[in-house]
Parts: structure tokens; C-alpha cells; sequence
């Protein structure tokens, strides 16, 4: 055999053996921002399940606090702030979440004023079916804290992945970026619990 | 060497950072897990048992699991993580249910926390397990029988998952004597808000021809109103052939299933 021959094989090999390496991490990389694409969906989906709670909840109180008025009403503009942030799922960098954070943040502490307000009349408390609609409610704020905490974790993953050596390199040339987090910022992540 | 040595040191250290303060799964596995002992060993068989043969024949996984302490998280949050953790339910189906206790003491509330797996979200939805903490589990909690509560529970689980009867109907038995307005509510606003955002019609279509249905249920479910029996098995028929030659008091174990934050709990 040639001696150039073998140095031709050895080449084929080693291109072959790095094409391998290189095909198997893109993938995973593909996966794993697909993983992340996929969570924050669900993210939307449970705070757009909190948004359509709200017309019914502001229905019940109304009937029975009508004097409330400011507050529902800062409520319902709350709701409608949150509810116009729509973010690009491909793009969920620092500054779209914070966005997406803040307009939510809006809408779950004008809900806590409202349920603060709802001490005062014992007669709505004692409504079936405003009784129903805080557990709902309640439901979806440990919905949202789950789906978030989940969020994160695949999101951690993702970003270690990709910055981790030699992934870096082709996540450069590819167009892999670093994901944000949620932040735990003002107890957001603890459920504010409903008392009754 | 040096800085081989220190480099495992520095991995080992960020592993055990990031790992949970969750306890770990039980080996060999068991769906009755009494971490704070409040269950009696040989109760604690009769209900594992029940368990098993549930999961057996139906897949259906329901664990209960009682803790001393929630290390500072709510109850509810620490039951997701757990459920995920354990992976109760199968992967496939993502059919768990946790039934997590912390036990009254002397310092502190006692917690109970129905958390539901994704799979199971519409058969058993967050007001139901609200009702079944409310009426089965805490009157008998707070009279120290844990085992009872646990049990007339599981049973309403059993039936629900199994569809012997369903959410609405198992709301209309703990409701009875109350008004029957609220039967509507939960049927013409509730569940249109949890289930159908986009059914607009539900009130010209599903609406006229349901009520009686429901009202004919609700009527024919009354003798289905107590579940105090002890360990009574309500599954009529329900003998578990599924399972094949499997031992009692053992199962496969946990499948994977996750949790999306579905259920609700109570404090006593």
C-alpha cells in the first residue's frame, strides 16, 4: 500500500470520526433550545389561564363590592397590560422577559389588592362561587410556579451545554445563544397563598 | 495530581449544591411512604395494598407520603418537586397523584397537599381535590386519624380516576343541602373557564340537553354520599386481572410521570 494512501484513509477517518462529534452535539443543542422553546409555552399558557379567570372573578366581586370599583378596575388594566406583552419565543433574551416579568408582576399585585379588598364583605367570601374561582385561582398561581421553576431548569441546561467546551465553539458559529431566566425577584416565586 | 484532586473536589461540590434537600425515592419502592409516621404498620399494609392493586389494574398511581418537615418550602411547591422527582404516574401517561402530609405538631400547622399529574388534571381538577381535602381529609386529620382521612380520600381518588363517577357529580354529593344553583355555577361558568375557552355555544348546545343528565346523576349518585367505611373497596367489579402474577405489596415502581402544578391543599 501507498504510504499516501494510508494518510488519505487516516484523514477520511478523522474527518468522519469529528463530523460525528459535530452532528451529535448540533442535535442536541437543536433539542435542548427546542426543550426551552417548548417550557415557555407552557409559561404562557398558565399565565394566559390566569388572564382568562379574571373576567369572571371581577364579575363575582363586582356584584357584591360594587364600592371596589378602583380596584377592579386596576385589575382589568392590569390584566390588559399583561396580556399585550406577547414575546418571540426564539428570542428570550434579558430584556423581553424582564418585560414579559414586569407586566405580569403588574397584574399579581393588583390581585393581591383585590383579595386584600375581599376581606371586607363576608357575604362575597361566603359565595359558592367565588369560594371556586380562589381556588382556581389559586390553582394557576402554582401552575405559574412550576412551569417558571421549570423553565429554568431546562434553561440552565441549555446555557451550560452550550457554553461549555467544545460546544462553545460551534454554538458561536451557529447562532446558539445564552437564554434568560425568570428571576426570583419580590417573592415572586412563592405562590401567594389564598386564605379563606 | 494536586489539581486533579481539587477539580474533583470543585465537581463534587457543585453536585451536591445542586441537588435538592427532596428525600429520596424509597427502595424498594412503595406508594405508602411514612416518613413522619403517622400511619400504623399493619393500616399502613392494608393501604399500600389497596394502592398496588389500584395501579395495577388501571396504571394509576397514588402516593401517599407523609413528611416531618417541609425544609421552609410551601407545601405546595415541595409536593410538585417531589412527584417529579419520584416520577410518580408513568412517563407516558403523567397518571400520578401525591397525597403529601406534614402532620399537625406542637409548633406548627398541619399541611396536606393533593398535587395532581398532568394526565389526570381533568378527571380530577383543583376544586374537587379542594373538596376532598375539605370534607374527607381534614375532619378526620384533625381528630388525630390520619389513616381514616388518608383512606376515605384515596377512595374518592379510586372512583374518580377509575370514572365510577365524576368531578361534578362527586361535587354535587358533598354539597347536598346546599343550593343547587351552585351545581349550575360549577357547570355554566367553571368548567366552561377551565375546559372550553372556545366552546362560545356551550350555553345554546351542551347546555339545555346536560341538566337533566346531571340532575338524573346527582339523584342516582346519593347513595354514594358516605365514605366512611373503612377500607371498603367501592371499586364494584374492579378485580385486578391486569397485574398478572405480581406479589402484593410490591409495585414496579414510579414511571416518571410529571406534575404541572394541578391540585390544592389545606391546612388544619
Amino acid at each position: 500500500m501507498k504510504k499516501s494512501t494510508i494518510i488519505w484513509i487516516v484523514v477520511g477517518l478523522v474527518v468522519l470520526l469529528l463530523f460525528v462529534g459535530f452532528k451529535g452535539t448540533y442535535n442536541r443543542m437543536v433539542n435542548m433550545e427546542e426543550a426551552v422553546t417548548a417550557q415557555w409555552s407552557q409559561v404562557e399558557n398558565v399565565y394566559q389561564r390566569r388572564a382568562d379567570l379574571i373576567p369572571n372573578l371581577v364579575n363575582t366581586v363586582k356584584g357584591y363590592a360594587a364600592h371596589e370599583q378602583e380596584t377592579l378596575e386596576a385589575v382589568i388594566n392590569a390584566r390588559s397590560k399583561a396580556t399585550g406583552v406577547n414575546l418571540n419565543a426564539e428570542n428570550l433574551d434579558e430584556n423581553s422577559i424582564q418585560q414579559f416579568e414586569q407586566a405580569q408582576a403588574g397584574l399579581t399585585s393588583a390581585l393581591s389588592r383585590l383579595m386584600v379588598v375581599v376581606e371586607r364583605y363576608p357575604d362575597l367570601k361566603a359565595n359558592q362561587n367565588f369560594r371556586d374561582l380562589q381556588v382556581q385561582l389559586e390553582g394557576t398561581e402554582n401552575r405559574i410556579t412550576n412551569e417558571r421553576r421549570k423553565f429554568n431548569e431546562v434553561t440552565q441546561a441549555y446555557n451550560t451545554f452550550i457554553r461549555n467546551f467544545p460546544q462553545t465553539i460551534y454554538a458561536r458559529i451557529f447562532g446558539f445563544n445564552r437564554k434568560a431566566y425568570f428571576e426570583a425577584a419580590e417573592g415572586a416565586d412563592v405562590a401567594p397563598t389564598v386564605e379563606f | 495530581m494536586h489539581k486533579i484532586l481539587s477539580l474533583l473536589v470543585a465537581v463534587f461540590v457543585s453536585v451536591v449544591s445542586f441537588a435538592d434537600n427532596l428525600p429520596q425515592r424509597p427502595q424498594p419502592p412503595t406508594l405508602v411512604t411514612d416518613f413522619a409516621n403517622v400511619i400504623p404498620d399493619n393500616q399502613q399494609a392494608q393501604l399500600e395494598r389497596k394502592l398496588v392493586d389500584f395501579f395495577a389494574s388501571t396504571s394509576t398511581q397514588i402516593a401517599v407520603v407523609s413528611v416531618d418537615n417541609l425544609e421552609g418550602n410551601a407545601i405546595s411547591d415541595y409536593a410538585f418537586r417531589l412527584g417529579e422527582k419520584w416520577g410518580i404516574g408513568s412517563e407516558k401517561f403523567d397518571n400520578g397523584i401525591l397525597i403529601l402530609i406534614k402532620p399537625k405538631q406542637s409548633n406548627s400547622r398541619g399541611e396536606v397537599f393533593i398535587a395532581v399529574g398532568y394526565g389526570l388534571e381533568g378527571v380530577v381538577p383543583d376544586i374537587t381535590t379542594k373538596q376532598i381535602i375539605e370534607n374527607e381529609i381534614i375532619p378526620e386529620f384533625r381528630r388525630n386519624n390520619y389513616v381514616a382521612g388518608v383512606d376515605k380520600a384515596v377512595s374518592v381518588l379510586i372512583d374518580l380516576t377509575q370514572k365510577e363517577y365524576t368531578a361534578q357529580q362527586y361535587a354535587k354529593n358533598v354539597e347536598r343541602g346546599f343550593n343547587p344553583f351552585i351545581l349550575f355555577v360549577l357547570i355554566f361558568f367553571v368548567f366552561p373557564i377551565l375546559f372550553g375557552r372556545r366552546r362560545k355555544n356551550i350555553y345554546s348546545t351542551g347546555g339545555r340537553s346536560s341538566l337533566p343528565f346531571w340532575l338524573a346523576m346527582g339523584l342516582m349518585g346519593s347513595s354514594r354520599r358516605n365514605h366512611s367505611g373503612f377500607f371498603n373497596d367501592f371499586s364494584s367489579g374492579g378485580g385486578s386481572f391486569g397485574g398478572g402474577g405480581s406479589s402484593f405489596g410490591s409495585f414496579g415502581g414510579f414511571g416518571g410521570g410529571g406534575f404541572g402544578g394541578g391540585g390544592a391543599g389545606g391546612s388544619w
